[in-house]
This record gives C-alpha cells, sequence and structure tokens, in this order.
C-alpha cells in the first residue's frame, strides 16, 4: 500500500472519516506519520477554540479582578485560584464526573460527557484562568500617563477602556500570554490520556502515538513523531503571536540596534 | 594425584564462579501491581496476589534472588528490552505479535476468556462497549463493529458501566468476577465469554535464552506436582481451568 | 496500627476510618507526599541552573554555542512533557549504560542490540545487577529529576533571556564606563539586576512545575496521584480487608485540596520575595515602594 494510500485511508480517520479499523500488523512509518497527524485535528480543535472563547472570559475575569467592588473581585479571584492552582488531570476528572451527573437529571447536557465539548468546556475555563491572572498583572502595569492623557482628551467608560487600556494591556500582556498559548496546545494532549473516554478510536495525536508505541513496542518512533508535529506547531504559534505582537506594538520606535530596548514586560505574569 | 588436586580445584573454582554467576545477581520481577487477581497491592502496600506467590515459588525452584518492580503497563516491554528488569510477570497474554519481540516461559495459567459485563444480561453488546485502551480486548471490540469507547485504566471501564456511559464492559473475566460478585447483583455477564490470548507467560528477553530455561524447568515441576494448581484455586476459585 | 485493627470487618464508622487510613498502604500514599516536595525542592534549582545555562549559552558570541541554546529552548519548549516523558526516560538510561559500556568494557565483542535487546556487559549496567533494590530507586529519582530539570530548564532558559535582555542598557554602560570587562559585567551587574525582571515568569513557571508532579509515575516515581488512584479504586473483599466503592473522587478532593494549599503557600512567598527584589529597582513596583517610604 503507497503512502497516498494511507493518507487517504487515514488522513481524517480522527474524525471518524475513512478506515473503520486501524492497521494492526506490519506498521508502516507513512501509517504513524499520517495516523498521528490525523490525530493533531483534535489537538489544534481543542486549542484553537479554547484559547479564543478563554480570551473573551479571561479579559472580563482581569478586569473583574482589578475591580473594587467585592461582589466581582472575589468571585474572579477564587476562580482564577481554583483553575491555576490544580493540576489539569484533577480539573479534568471532577468535571467528568460532575458532567456524568449533570446528564441524569438535564439529558439535554449529555454532549457534555463526550471529549468534544466537556474537555473543551475544561480547557476553555483552564486557559481563561490562567490568561485573566495575565491580563490582570498587565493591567496593574499600564502607565498611569496613559490613562491620565485618555482623561484629558475626553476619553471615559467604555471607550477609554476600548482605545486606551485594552490595547496597552494586550500589548503588555502579549509575551506571556504567547506562553500560556504553547502550554494550553500541550495541555489538548491529556484529554484523552487522563481526562474523558476516547470513542470508536477516535483520539488526538497522543492517543494514536500511544496506540503504535503499544503495538510495535517501539516508543522511539511514535513519541520523536508527536514531538516533531507539536515543535512545528509551536514555531507556527510562536510566528503568529508574533505578527499579532508586531501589530500591536506597530505605533511604537522601533528600538535601535544597540540603545535603549523597551523593557520587555518580562516582569509581567 | 597432583592432576587430581588441581582438577579439584578447578572444578571448585568453576563452581564458585558459576555460584556467584547465579547468585550474584539479582532478577529482576517486573508486574504492574494493578491487576487483581494476577498482581496488586495489599494493604500492607507490598505486591501480593497470584503471580507474588508464583514468582516467589519460582525462584525458589530455580534457585534465583528475585526481586519485585512495579512498573506501569504501557512501558513494561520497553523497560524488559532495554534491561532494568529481567522478567515480566503481569498478567500478560501470550500473543503472536509480543512473541516476536520478547519471548514467552511456556504459559502458568491456561488461555482464558474474556466476558461482556452489563447491567442487564441482555445488554446490547452491539452497542457502547467500554474497554481498557490499547488491550486484546479494545482490539476485539473495535473488529466486532460495536462503538468502542477506551478508557485509561480498567476501574474506569466499569465505572462507565455503572454511570451508563457504556451498555457492557468487555474485559478478562478473572479481573472482571471479583467485581460482579462484590456488586450485589448489580453487574451481571451478558452474552458468551470470547477465548484471546494464548494463556499467560513469563516474559523475557530473547537473548536470557538461559534465564527462560530455569523458569521454564520451574514452572514445569510446578505443574508436575500440582502445586500450580493449588495456587490457581487458590487465588482464582475452584472452577478455574488448571493443568 | 491501633490494637483493635486485628479484624476490621467488625469495625464501623470512626474505629474503621482510623484504622482503613494507618495502613501500610496509606503511609505509602504520605511518604509519596515527601517524595513530591523532595522532588520540586530538587527540581527547582537544578532547572533554574539549567535555565541559566541555556539563556547564557543562547546569547553567546560564540555562534554554534548561541544555536545550541537557542535549539535546545525552541525544541524542549516545543514538546508537550508528557510525549517527553513517555521516551525520554528510556533513552536517557540506555544512553548512560551505553557510554558507561564503552568505557567500563573496551573488550567486550558481542552486539549491544540484540534484535530488539539492548545489552551492555553487567559492570555498565545503571544501576548494577546486584545493587538494592534502594539503590534502583535513587537512580529512577535522579532520572525523573534530571528530566523534569531538562523540560523546565529549557522554560526557565526563555524566561532568564528575557529577563538579561530586560536589564536597562544603561546600568551595563555605567559598568562598562567604571571599566568593567565582560566578564565583571555579566556575573556582577548582569546577573543580580535580573533577577527582578525575571521572578515573576519563574513564579509562573514553579506553579507550572507544581502541577505536572502528577506525570511523575510515567517517570517511574510513585506519586501522589498514583496512589490516590490506586487507594480510591475500587476494593473488592477478596484482595483487601477493607472492601469499598469508587471513592477516587475524595482522594482527588484531599489532593486538590493540596494542590490550591501548596500554591497558595507559593503565592505568599513568592510575593515576599518579589518585594524584596523590587527594592531600589528602577521599575513601576521599585517606583511605589520608594513612594510609599518617603
Amino acid at each position: 500500500m503507497s503512502c497516498w494510500e494511507t493518507l487517504a485511508d487515514y488522513g481524517l480517520r480522527s474524525l471518524g472519516i475513512g478506515e473503520r479499523l486501524l492497521p494492526r500488523t506490519n506498521f508502516t512509518l507513512c501509517q504513524q506519520f499520517v495516523l498521528i497527524g490525523s490525530g493533531m485535528i483534535w489537538n489544534v480543535y481543542f486549542g484553537v477554540l479554547a484559547l479564543f472563547s478563554g480570551f473573551f472570559l479571561a479579559t472580563g475575569l482581569a478586569l473583574s479582578k482589578a475591580a473594587k467592588n467585592p461582589f466581582l473581585r472575589k468571585p474572579a479571584e477564587w476562580f482564577i485560584f481554583v483553575f491555576r492552582g490544580s493540576p489539569l488531570f484533577i480539573q479534568f476528572f471532577f468535571a467528568y464526573f460532575l458532567f456524568l451527573s449533570l446528564k441524569q437529571v438535564y439529558p439535554i447536557l449529555t454532549p457534555l460527557t463526550s471529549a468534544t465539548l466537556g474537555a473543551l468546556v475544561v480547557l476553555f475555563l483552564n486557559t481563561a484562568a490562567y490568561s485573566a491572572e495575565i491580563f490582570y498583572g498587565a493591567l496593574q502595569s499600564v502607565p498611569k500617563g496613559d490613562i491620565e492623557a485618555a482623561d484629558a482628551y475626553g476619553f471615559s467608560g467604555w471607550p477609554r477602556f476600548r482605545q486606551i487600556i485594552w490595547p496597552t494591556m494586550l500589548r503588555l500582556a502579549w509575551p506571556a500570554y504567547t506562553n500560556e498559548a504553547i502550554f494550553l496546545f500541550h495541555a489538548t494532549t491529556l484529554v484523552f490520556f487522563s481526562g474523558f473516554p476516547a470513542a470508536k478510536q477516535k483520539g488526538d495525536a497522543l492517543y494514536y502515538a500511544n496506540y503504535f508505541a503499544d503495538k510495535t513496542f517501539n516508543p522511539f518512533i511514535p513519541y520523536p513523531i508527536l514531538a516533531g508535529y507539536f515543535i512545528l506547531l509551536t514555531l507556527l504559534l510562536i510566528g503568529l503571536f508574533g505578527l499579532i505582537n508586531k501589530r500591536l506594538n506597530r505605533h511604537l520606535p522601533t528600538a535601535p540596534k544597540r540603545g535603549k530596548r523597551p523593557l520587555v514586560p518580562g516582569f509581567l505574569r | 594425584m597432583k592432576k587430581l588436586i588441581l582438577t579439584a580445584a578447578v572444578l571448585a573454582l568453576s563452581a564458585g564462579m558459576g555460584m556467584a554467576a547465579s547468585h550474584g545477581k539479582t532478577i529482576r520481577l517486573g508486574t504492574e501491581g494493578a491487576y487483581p487477581p494476577y498482581n496488586f497491592i495489599n494493604d500492607k502496600g507490598e505486591i501480593d496476589g497470584f503471580e507474588r506467590e508464583l514468582g516467589d515459588e519460582l525462584c525458589k525452584r530455580a534457585e534465583l534472588t528475585c526481586e519485585w518492580v512495579k512498573n506501569d503497563w504501557d512501558s513494561i516491554i520497553p523497560n524488559l528490552v532495554s534491561g532494568n528488569y529481567d522478567v515480566i510477570i503481569a498478567g500478560m497474554s501470550i500473543t503472536a505479535e509480543r512473541d516476536q519481540i520478547i519471548d514467552f516461559s511456556q504459559d502458568y495459567y491456561p488461555p482464558t476468556a474474556s466476558t461482556f459485563v452489563a447491567k442487564s444480561a441482555d445488554a446490547d453488546l452491539k452497542g457502547v462497549i467500554s474497554a481498557q485502551t490499547s488491550t486484546i480486548q479494545a482490539g476485539y471490540v473495535a473488529e466486532s463493529g460495536a462503538t468502542l469507547l477506551e478508557f485509561a485504566t480498567p476501574e474506569e471501564t466499569v465505572a462507565a458501566v455503572r454511570s451508563g456511559e457504556a451498555d457492557a464492559v468487555f474485559a478478562d473475566w478473572d479481573y472482571l468476577k471479583p467485581i460482579v460478585e462484590a456488586s450485589g447483583g448489580e453487574l451481571v455477564v451478558a452474552g458468551d465469554p470470547v477465548p484471546l490470548g494464548g494463556g499467560v507467560g513469563l516474559g523475557i528477553r530473547e537473548s536470557d535464552k538461559e534465564l527462560r530455561d530455569k523458569l521454564d524447568g520451574a514452572i514445569t515441576a510446578m505443574k508436575a506436582d500440582g502445586s500450580l494448581n493449588t495456587l490457581l484455586k487458590k487465588w482464582f476459585g475452584d472452577e478455574t481451568a488448571t493443568y | 496500627m491501633f490494637q483493635y485493627c486485628t479484624d476490621p470487618s467488625t469495625l464501623d464508622g470512626l474505629a474503621w476510618l482510623s484504622c482503613y487510613l494507618t495502613t501500610a498502604k496509606h503511609a505509602a500514599f504520605y511518604v509519596s507526599f515527601g517524595t513530591v516536595l523532595l522532588l520540586l525542592a530538587v527540581t527547582a534549582p537544578a532547572a533554574l541552573g539549567m535555565g541559566f545555562l541555556g539563556a547564557s549559552a543562547a546569547r553567546s558570541r560564540i555562534l554554534p554555542l548561541s544555536i545550541f541554546g537557542k535549539g535546545y529552548i525552541a525544541i524542549v519548549r516545543g514538546v508537550p512533557d508528557i510525549a517527553f516523558f513517555l521516551f525520554f526516560v528510556i533513552a536517557l538510561d540506555q544512553g548512560i549504560e551505553y557510554l558507561r559500556h564503552i568505557t567500563l568494557c573496551p573488550d567486550w565483542d558481542q552486539p549491544i542490540r540484540q534484535g530488539n535487546d539492548f545489552l551492555v556487559c553487567p559492570a555498565a549496567k545503571a544501576p548494577l545487577g546486584t545493587s538494592p533494590q534502594w539503590v534502583h530507586e535513587v537512580y529512577g529519582f535522579s532520572i525523573a529529576v534530571f528530566t523534569f530539570a531538562l523540560v523546565f530548564g529549557a522554560f526557565a532558559a526563555n524566561v532568564l533571556y528575557g529577563a538579561m535582555r530586560a536589564v536597562p542598557r544603561a546600568q551595563l554602560e555605567t559598568a562598562e564606563a567604571y571599566g568593567m570587562n565582560t566578564r565583571q559585567i555579566f556575573w556582577r551587574i548582569l546577573v543580580p539586576q535580573m533577577w527582578v525582571y525575571a521572578l515573576p515568569g519563574l513564579s509562573n513557571l514553579w506553579m507550572v512545575l507544581i502541577k505536572a508532579t502528577p506525570l511523575l509515575f510515567l517517570l517511574g516515581v510513585e506519586d501522589i496521584v498514583y496512589w490516590a488512584r490506586e487507594l480510591g479504586g475500587t476494593k473488592t473483599p477478596q484482595f483487601t480487608e477493607y472492601p469499598h466503592g469508587d471513592w477516587r473522587m475524595w482522594y482527588f478532593l484531599f489532593l486538590l485540596v493540596f494542590y490550591l494549599a501548596f500554591t497558595r503557600i507559593s503565592e505568599i512567598v513568592l510575593d515576599r520575595l518579589m518585594q524584596r527584589l523590587t527594592l531600589g529597582q528602577a521599575t513601576m513596583g521599585g517606583e511605589a515602594q520608594r513612594k510609599a517610604a518617603a
């Protein structure tokens, strides 16, 4: 069987399209590349959606945590503390348990017990908490001068936030937020590893890598393949976030080669 | 006379070296410790079970010093071939695929059957079936056309039936039996048992022929004098298959 | 442990629980908390050292060294830690044994790879086949520490690399003006001054490290999550004197409290440290402290 046929048969196997059964004998390198790559669809799916939706919740949480009103501040603080303070797999365990009980009461919530939705919700809440902490740190570091200048120009309320504070906050938070995005994509490998069940042998990249390691008894091929895919994904992510960073900083004078560099916000969380 | 003394000296020396070779090195037995009744961790935190008793007895008969090591199931074969322990004794079924990588002793547990266990005896065995990730049972369910639901641990596969996530769990009968008995009628056997695997044997590196022969001999002896059957009955109940 | 524990099936309520919670198996669970804390205590400085080396290499003027440093940061940071742990430990172990093999047994004539087997001479085994169990455990623990340090070292290197660049150029130029050479500037100015910029990133990393400890079992170390899972799973009367249902929930709840408490304590300690480091620094925090004091 040529590699193209393998690609046609197993390229979308992780979504349930193609061959029903996974290869069971005569494993080729091509099969490993194709199936593990196919599994990456899930890692990207979880990563992108959780990151995107988490971004908005994180902004809200960061603002609540910075608020003076304790009714806003306390819940945000606790939410961030609990999700940042516990390992992801414990969160998966409790979430799966909770979703199972919810399903008994409200049958409409059944989709939550599948990884597709349930794991996404957990990852969404998890990344929202981590990002909120980063944004909160950035919010605290927004230069006072910026806000005073905005006041002087007659900005207030929503426009002041939208046009002055928010862009500065993002700019300050961006390097740390990039790190969080990398961590999130890495965390997606935990979904099937110790969180949610895999149905019909549809799983993420680690699931298939694990499958091959188990069938060929040789961990030195599938896991490095998986690692290779993730290095590519991470480089892509860093590149993409770098572009956004450039856009966020486009109004700033570019730093001369030698001389004063802007304080790299390493001092942000 | 001189020659005799010399021969005796050489003999003594080589015997001594032989002793050193067999007694100096401890044989490390790798097991999982999470698969009762084959192997599990008892209340004292020690490895216990059928294989614990069997392994200790085999070592005694083969005159080896043995030591127990726990290892995760997923990496149990890679760690054997890279030499982190010398024997796998973890309820491992003898299969053709595994036999290509490692050597097996003769079986010390007759070929077993795997069983479906569900909440009712007439459960839909073509519905959702839970099994542990990458086991021979998971492979069987995938081929049978039922919807396979894979969990990381055997514990969760049974929990899935209890919670209604799966119609039935498919696993080794010896693992399920104590659970069914303790469930007080909540869980029952569904469908017919399916024979899978070619009995359970010790896994040994292919280059370790000498060790394999020693342990094989010890198993033969235990089969011959009936002590293996006694052990089997003790751990798996009176109606279990024996030699 | 207690006198009345000889037959737990006759007990109930608190008496039963007191016996249950003091079995030798539970003792192993409690000890594993120490293992995890010890691992963290050893790994954190090791990772920091690794990160320091990585960052120094990455900003080196010698090109191969700089490529090596940047490559280390990029590659190890790019790989999910689980994937790394699943194959790296065996590879590392074989690597160590291979090196010992070529130095200790130069006239060994058999191939090291025989089919699937990896065979080195008995003298090169790490640890030696004759060593007692505790040596094996210490060896396994050290391998785990090294692997953790390698992974988190890459992240620490990234943070330190950023922090080194964040030290205001003017401070370094002043040092230059005082006639310090490159080495002196690095050790006397850059290194002491970079910590204030590095600490927030490092403390974040510490939090991530705490939460990565459940992966220890993949490295062959029996950690708290392994024991929680083992103890919490359904126990049938045939194999234990303390049968119970699926209690993983309660064990995990206990772990949750442990992790939250540990996080909280870390936060408090790190905040104090930050206060100390900020003192007199040309940052916003330092400015705020100055104003408050005045």
